[in-house]
């Protein structure tokens, strides 16, 4: 019988380890972050226990095995013994192993329960996922607002170089006060998606239609990144979370700055003033590109069998009332969202135009303000 | 008993006349056999035509992951790749090669002449084919695939879904019935085909493993079905089983499916365990250390795979007392595993080892199975749980326990049985290049993706951030190394199908023991039509 574990194998296997050495280094930098927050450190350290745990393990038994690998051969003329049993083993090692785990199961519990209990709470704050963007409403202050992806898509299609935050930036980031408990409250509009900063180790499912919760405390300033981690759509991958997180002097300032916008805003947005074509169409290019690209493309043909085509289609260039209604209450039974609650009645005005000129669609209409207005459902 | 005897003597003498020895030439032979070792060699070639399908999915998926940035496909057509590539791989790779492994050797193991059910056999192979067309004929569908993931939870693959779900739905629907008829002709066959002298304690650990892997596929298709089939009337006949705006709860999707989804986990190892077990022995020359715990490990795996599925669902937001269960649960599994690995490592212990292709296998399956098995074990821990779900550190996970251990076990199989089947040696300097070959690229392949994940990459993006961006190109480059070995393993077989190869005895192996040792090789067309005396 040829020997297949030769000497000259095992030189091939270490030249092979040694090689590996340096993506090994790179790896320590490539373990779990310990975050920012107790808990956060808490889950670091279980990590690491039954991390060793396992590589002690491994260390015993694969030692063993491989004992017997090098020794237990027949090619060194070794006759096989012929026992097949023992009680006495099977017991200790089902008796070790269930001990281990009781040790291992203790912090567990004790982290578990740290981290379920979002009771006294200082700031709520409800996070809604959506296809495939981020709202945050402070349930204390009269702020609320999307979070959307701001890497242009130049970068993302390669033909423009990408920026270090690639992927991992938003038009406008989640905004916490240093020192207080955060409560979040999680739901979802439309699919399961799921909130994931690492820097704080909560990663929790907003589920279309329930609550979910889970709360935080940071202590350190700084701006933590992560990701929605459940796959909700064909841009799943482009749906990133940015939490800055500021003193609370710099917080408070934030938070009447942010006030006093959203009174503008609302205060310009009664007023109702026409736009020009040139300005209607420039608004609503942006608009368009942003929230309703990722669906209906920007050439505005869909995807086939997926999203509808807008370009030529019967909505967008004939039934004018039919198409406010639908940018502005969504299609039930399907993935159009209702945009009246998301976007502003003059960015409502300005895509709907868009839509109605682009692509050939070429129908003059020109959708103002007061037009969305009319066709706003009266408020509760 | 004596009259049954008699009539299967003369049953046997009449079929004589007609086609037996060896069946008639083309297709027809294969369209309408119900020999046991033909669907088992249907199986098999069907599975591994379904390998190299699900393998090239997953190429998309590497070369588009080799760089950041959406070069060759579309993020749609991402999620369509992962799906299929899931779906193929359990259902179209994994699963039918077992059954085919069941096939051919559990009738030669138990001193059985067939099946005990030939015809519903034929038919349950015959399903597979159907379904795998119609469920990849959505690729052609305007709108693609399902691209909700292999785990299609709602309402991302109800309200959310394009057309092709409900071609996915009726492919479900073929496998589930081709899966259950399957596993109830492996319960029948056992239970009553077994040679005078068979006792249960004395059944190969093979047979064992695939007796409690039939009740366990018996008790979780029908689950599976069910849940497809609110999938299909929530989409499409106006139902809110999975809409909370119609009272219905998305989460109950998960609860229903991770029910199925979980025991389904060991269907797709319990026979790769029963594999090892046999294989372990022969070329230890020592008899299989703790034969009775063995079976009471897979038994006592088999009940725990019913009480742990909801941690597949942690984020979810449970009550944290569930949370603490299916911890508890969870970690538990890693005792009666944790005894298997121990057998098999005492069964080497003071043997005399060989170490030609199988046992390479084998050996590769005890140690990659355990790193997945370890994986796992850190996964059961809730608080590190939030940071691994959904990551690459998952991915990492399940792989290293089905690549390197169900399809490990799958090739060792192989291996290891393919001189019985066709007669020669397979080719055993290719068989070695391939393991070695597969050994390297599957762990450049899948341990790099523990540190992705832990640095945060979550799964299912078709981009990343630049960070993950050297590990993600070095990972690709083994995905396509692993991709390109599984050609050796077609050229082995190539080889050995066509007879080319020195003539193997009757026992193959020096060390084989088992019924199927006792047999010529290649096995007759038909073998123990007067069954044999087991002492």
């Amino acid at each position: 019988m040829k020997r297949y574990f030769s000497n000259r194998n095992f030189l091939v296997w270490l030249l092979l380890s040694c090689c590996s050495l340096p993506l090994l280094a790179e790896a320590s930098s490539f373990n779990m972050t310990q975050g920012v927050t107790s808990i956060s450190h808490d889950v670091y350290s279980l990590h690491m226990v039954i991390f060793y745990i396992c590589c002690a393990i491994a260390v015993v038994v694969f030692g063993l095995m491989f004992w017997a690998i090098l020794r237990h051969r027949k090619a060194r003329g070794v006759q096989p013994a012929q026992f097949h049993g023992s009680t006495k083993m099977e017991i200790l090692w089902t008796a070790i192993p269930v001990a281990i785990l009781i040790v291992m199961a203790i912090p567990a519990t004790k982290t578990l329960l740290e981290m379920e209990d979002a009771s006294k709470s200082d700031i709520s704050i409800l996070v809604t996922g959506s296809q495939w963007k981020w709202h945050y409403k402070y349930l204390d202050y009269p702020i609320e607002y999307y979070s959307l992806l701001s890497t242009p898509s130049a970068q993302i299609h390669n033909t423009a170089e990408k920026g270090e935050h690639y992927l991992r930036e938003v038009d406008r980031p989640l905004v916490l006060p240093t020192g207080k408990k955060i409560r979040f409250l999680m739901t979802s509009d439309d699919v399961i998606h799921s909130w994931w900063v690492p820097a704080f180790a909560i990663k929790k499912d907003a589920n279309p239609g329930f609550i979910n919760e889970i709360w935080t405390r940071v202590d350190q300033p700084g701006v933590y990144r992560g990701q929605c981690a459940e796959l909700c759509g064909k841009d799943h991958g482009f749906m990133p979370i940015v939490v800055e997180v500021k003193a609370p002097a710099e917080f408070d300032a934030w938070v009447k700055e942010q006030a006093e916008a959203t009174a503008k805003a609302q205060a310009d947005a009664q007023a109702l003033a026409p736009m020009t074509k040139e300005d209607l169409m420039a608004l609503g290019q942006k608009t368009y590109e942003a929230r309703c690209a990722p669906c209906h493309q920007v050439s505005g043909e869909g995807l086939p069998g997926v999203f509808p085509a807008l370009k030529g289609s019967v909505v967008a260039t004939k039934n004018l009332p039919l198409h406010l209604q639908t940018v502005i209450l969504g299609r039930a039974g399907t993935a159009m969202q209702a945009f009246g609650k998301q976007l502003s009645i003059s960015e409502i005005a300005a895509v709907i135009t868009y839509e109605r000129n682009a692509w050939g669609n070429d129908t003059g209409d020109l959708v103002q303000a007061k037009d969305v207005a009319a066709a706003m459902p009266a408020k509760e | 008993m004596s009259t049954n005897e008699h009539s299967a003597t003369a049953h046997t003498d009449h079929d004589h006349a007609h086609h037996d020895h060896k069946p008639g030439g083309g297709i027809t032979r294969w369209l309408y056999t119900t020999n046991h070792k033909d669907i088992g060699t249907l199986y098999l070639l069907f599975s591994l035509l379904m390998f190299f399908i699900g393998g090239i999915f997953a190429m998309v998926i590497r070369a588009e992951l080799f760089q950041p940035g959406l070069q060759l496909v579309q993020p749609q057509f991402f999620n369509q790749m992962t799906t299929l590539h899931g779906l193929i791989m359990v259902f179209g790779a994994v699963m039918p090669a077992f059954v085919g492994l069941a096939n051919w050797l559990v009738p030669m193991m138990i001193g059985a002449p067939d099946m005990a059910l030939p015809r519903m056999n034929n038919w349950s192979f015959w399903i597979l084919p159907f379904s795998f067309t119609i469920l990849l004929s959505t690729l052609f569908m305007d709108g693609g695939a399902p691209a909700a993931g292999w785990t299609f939870y709602a309402p991302l693959s109800t309200k959310y879904s394009g057309d092709s779900t409900a071609f996915f739905v009726f492919a479900v629907h073929l496998l589930g019935i081709s899966s259950i008829m399957g596993a109830m002709n492996v319960i029948v066959t056992i239970f009553n085909l077994r040679a005078p002298g068979m006792t249960w304690m004395k059944l190969p650990l093979f047979v064992w493993t695939w007796l409690i892997t039939a009740f366990l596929l018996i008790a979780v298709m029908p689950v599976l079905a069910g849940t497809v089939t609110m999938v299909l009337t929530d989409k499409y006949f106006g139902t809110s089983f999975f809409d909370a705006a119609g009272g219905g709860d998305p989460i109950m999707f998960q609860h229903i499916f991770w029910f199925f989804g979980h025991p389904e986990v060991y269907i797709m190892i319990l026979p790769a365990f029963g594999i090892v077990s046999s294989i372990v022995p022969t070329f230890a020359r020592k008899p299989l250390f703790g034969y009775e715990s063995m079976v009471w490990a897979t038994s006592s795996i088999a009940f725990l795979s019913f009480i742990v599925w909801m941690h597949h669902m942690f984020t979810t937001g449970m009550p944290v007392t569930a949370e603490l269960f299916f911890m508890y649960s969870t970690m538990l599994i890693a005792v009666p595993t944790g005894v298997k690995v121990f057998n098999w490592v005492a069964t080497m212990w003071r043997g005399a080892m060989t170490f030609e292709t199988p046992m390479m296998f084998a050996l590769a399956f005890i140690v990659l199975f355990t790193i997945g098995g370890f994986s796992g074990l850190m996964l059961a821990i809730v608080p590190a749980d939030f940071q691994y779900q959904d990551t690459y550190f998952v991915v990492a996970h399940f792989h290293y326990v089905l690549v390197t251990g169900a399809v490990f076990s799958i090739v060792a199989a192989v291996y290891y049985w393919l001189p019985k089947w066709t007669g020669v040696m397979y080719d055993e300097r290719l068989g070695q290049l391939h393991f070695w070959c597969s050994l390297v690229s599957v762990n450049m392949l899948f341990f790099p993706m523990h540190f992705v994940g832990l640095a945060g990459m979550p799964r299912r993006i078709p981009d990343y951030a630049l960070q993950f961006a050297n590990f993600n190109a070095f990972i690709s480059i083994g995905g396509f190394l692993f991709g390109l070995s599984q050609l050796i393993f077609l050229a082995v077989i190539f080889k050995a199908i066509r007879r080319k190869g020195v003539k193997a005895t009757d026992q193959v192996w020096e060390g084989a023991e088992g019924l199927e040792w006792t047999i010529p090789s290649p096995a007759p067309y038909h073998t123990f039509e007067t069954p044999p005396h087991v002492k």
